[in-house]
């Protein structure tokens, strides 16, 4: 799709709502790294132009129905600076065994802090950098990749993000070779006291032909400070490669996490991602995954548990763009006091993509009578010989299965949390890696027990 | 042990126990038999601490203890075990951890120390062995599966492993072919001890021919009708119930 200004924006987009947004990237501009590299800045001028003349979706856009973005307008966000030194860790995130290090990457409020980071334990070839120092490094490599499948056309927040294109990971695995190591992204969301702080990290995995990579994501929160992280994720997956992605966000009560992660897969690759939302007090994940090469594969799926007054917005789109390919989708999630969930799950079956196999199913608990879940499940399919199912329910916990566990002796809370657990589980073996899904089962056994 | 005075529940408005009184002593092993619609399950489910059903009359007492007022777990720690007649299925929780956290909630519920990992699959393994289940079904979701004769060995495994002080087996013999009842009966025999009492449920004779009670009771529109011993049991089985006023076709 080519890029067109605007003069005006369509309906459902708020043009002014880009403009503190704007205002403040004129004051960090010239701080911005690469600002030598043509290209760069041109792609950043295109996010910059395009947010301009979109600005902020709003709720008429169909797309954001059901998130409003209108507490984004109001805070008047400001750019995150480095102050993070006085920020101390005692323990960070980790799926490893206790005692154990490896590959590690940490960011906070968006910016990289190598103290803290290690590229130990990488095989040799393999490039995992931040993306500061792969421009000085491997412009090229950058240059070469950088905003091709996160296009921010009408992607506003992806227009935001490609604007303030800074910092963040930067993981290349050439052909045919497997890194045994997990490697571990951290994202600490700080803020400070003066005022709400964005920050717009942007990623990029680059796994060449026959490569093979698992990565683990963990945003999580410090203090309670208002904090906005706007990240954009580009994921190229090459011809028989697999890229196996995880996340979890145990961001604060005050986080606003919104994510973009767009996977491009070529023939016979792997794409598995897998998001665990816990935390923030707004937060959308968006995952597309385009199926560009034939016998591709993507896994996209996740589990969410929010209460109080969260706000869980999950927003996938696979698209089948090459004959036989396979796509699975599990959702689950659990919804208690006046939460609110969203499922959007768009699938299209490109004219040329026979053979699909496409399966989608999400299934959302609703624990009180003020929780609530909006669901989408949206079907194109324009080839003829394909396999395509979704399924959504919406259940309440089985109050026999409750009775029958509690007159065994289990408590309520206890038999609660079983049932929960129990229902998420079908989720988290859609997580291959055990030690992922072993620390995620963790992080769902806590929730429940912070009650 | 218990002790049932006058108990009346409703179920949605409408009355199904209409006065039941009943003793049970330790040791002893009562049957309840009756037709379809009686009132047996609700008696069961009222012992237990089922929600929907509103004891309009009557009292409970549970080792001198009021038994209404406690919470389902609660009775489950004081030594009440019902045994279902359908077993619920549970996805997503494996058996193991189930029996686990029964046993070691009970456990903790009695100040008594919980047992480790170890401690308890020492303890499951010898139990589960003796009612012919193999290691496959601990693991596998709580009665996701499982036939209907596993499901009552399911239960008959969680009462061996619980040892509680009172069981009420509510229609244990339903969905059993001979071999299966063969089994449980055997397992529920085990169990039988001076301390021990039980209440067997049940609508036909032919349970009562491998648990042997020491009393048998004819429940019959929400009443006790007539009590008597074992060879109650087999004079039900000749004539059916309809000297109760029940017309059945057997």
């Amino acid at each position: 799709m080519a890029t067109t200004t605007l003069t005006k924006a369509p309906r459902g987009y708020d043009p002014a709502a880009a403009k503190p947004f704007l205002e403040q990237l004129q004051r960090v501009k010239d701080g911005l790294p690469g600002a030598t590299l043509s290209w760069l800045n041109d792609l950043r001028s295109q996010g910059h132009d395009r947010f301009a003349a979109l600005g902020l979706p709003t709720v008429k856009n169909e797309s954001w129905r059901y998130t409003n973005l209108r507490a984004l307008d109001k805070l008047a966000f400001q750019p995150a600076t480095d102050a993070g030194e006085a920020v101390r860790f005692d323990v960070l995130p980790t799926v490893r065994a206790e005692g154990t290090t490896g590959p590690r990457l940490v960011f906070v409020d968006g910016r990289f802090r190598a103290e803290l980071s290690s590229t130990a334990g990488l095989p040799a070839g393999v490039e995992l950098l931040n993306l500061a120092d792969a421009l000085a490094r491997k412009p090229d490599l950058v240059a070469e990749h950088l905003g091709r499948i996160a296009a921010p056309d009408d992607q506003p927040l992806v227009a935001l993000n490609t604007a303030f294109l800074a910092d963040g990971p930067v993981l290349h695995v050439p052909r045919g070779v497997t890194v045994d190591e997990t490697i571990e992204l951290v994202f600490v969301s700080v803020g400070t006291e003066a005022q709400p702080t964005a920050f717009h990290p942007r990623g990029l995995i680059v796994a060449e032909a026959d490569s093979r990579a698992v990565i683990v994501e963990h945003h999580v929160g410090l203090g309670s400070c208002t904090t906005l992280s706007n990240g954009v994720t580009e994921a190229f997956v090459g011809a028989g490669a697999s890229v196996h992605h995880y996340k979890v966000q145990r961001e604060h009560a005050e986080a606003f996490h919104l994510s973009h992660t767009a996977a491009k897969v070529a023939g016979k690759g792997v794409y598995d991602n897998f998001i665990l939302t816990i935390g923030a007090k707004l937060s959308r994940n968006e995952v597309n995954s385009v199926l560009d090469g034939e016998e591709g594969d993507t896994h996209v799926s996740g589990a969410y548990m929010v209460r109080g007054g969260q706000h869980v917005d999950t927003t996938t789109f696979i698209d089948h763009a090459k004959p036989c390919c396979t796509s699975r989708e599990v959702y689950k999630g659990v919804i208690d006091d006046q939460a609110r969930a969203v499922f959007q799950g768009k699938i299209i079956v490109r004219p040329d993509a026979q053979k699909t196999d496409g399966y989608q199913q999400n299934r959302a608990l609703l624990l009180s009578d003020t929780a609530e879940i909006d669901a989408k499940p949206e079907l194109e399919i324009y080839a003829d010989d394909v396999k395509c199912s979704h399924g959504a329910t919406v259940g309440e916990l089985d109050d026999d299965q409750l009775f029958y566990l509690r007159a065994r002796g289990i408590d309520k809370d206890t038999a609660r949390g079983l049932l929960i657990g129990a229902f998420l589980s079908e989720a988290l073996e859609e997580i291959a890696e055990e030690s992922v899904r072993d620390a995620f089962q963790s992080y769902v056994a806590n929730w429940q027990n912070a009650r | 042990m218990i002790e049932i005075k006058n108990l009346h529940a409703t179920v949605d408005g409408k009355e199904i126990l209409k006065g039941i009184d009943l003793t049970i002593n330790p040791g002893e092993v009562h049957a309840i038999m009756g037709p379809n619609g009686s009132g047996k399950s609700t008696l069961s489910y009222v012992l237990a601490g089922r929600d929907g059903y509103e004891i309009t009359e009557g009292s409970v007492r549970f080792f001198g203890k009021d038994l209404l007022e406690m919470e389902p777990e609660e009775r489950a720690a004081a030594g009440l075990f019902l045994a279902f007649q359908y077993p619920v299925e549970i996805p997503g929780v494996a058996n193991t951890t189930f029996l686990k956290s029964a046993l070691n909630a009970i456990r903790k519920q009695r100040g008594e120390p919980e047992l480790d990992a170890m401690q308890f699959l020492k303890l499951v393994r010898e139990k589960t062995k003796a009612l012919n289940m193999t290691d496959e079904m601990l693991k596998r979701a709580v009665n996701v599966g499982f036939s209907g004769g596993e499901k009552k060995r399911n239960e008959t495994l969680q009462m061996a492993v619980l040892q509680p002080k009172f069981a009420i087996l509510d229609e244990t013999d339903s969905g059993l072919d001979i071999d299966a009842l063969k089994i449980v009966a055997e397992g529920v025999n085990a169990l039988r001890s001076p301390e021990r009492s039980m209440l067997v449920i049940t609508h036909y004779q032919r349970l009562l021919d491998y648990i042997v009670p020491d009393h048998v009771h004819v429940l019959a529109f929400g009443k006790i009708q007539r009590s008597g011993g074992k060879e109650l049991a087999l004079e039900l089985e000749k004539n059916g119930y309809a000297e109760f006023g029940v017309n059945e076709a057997a």
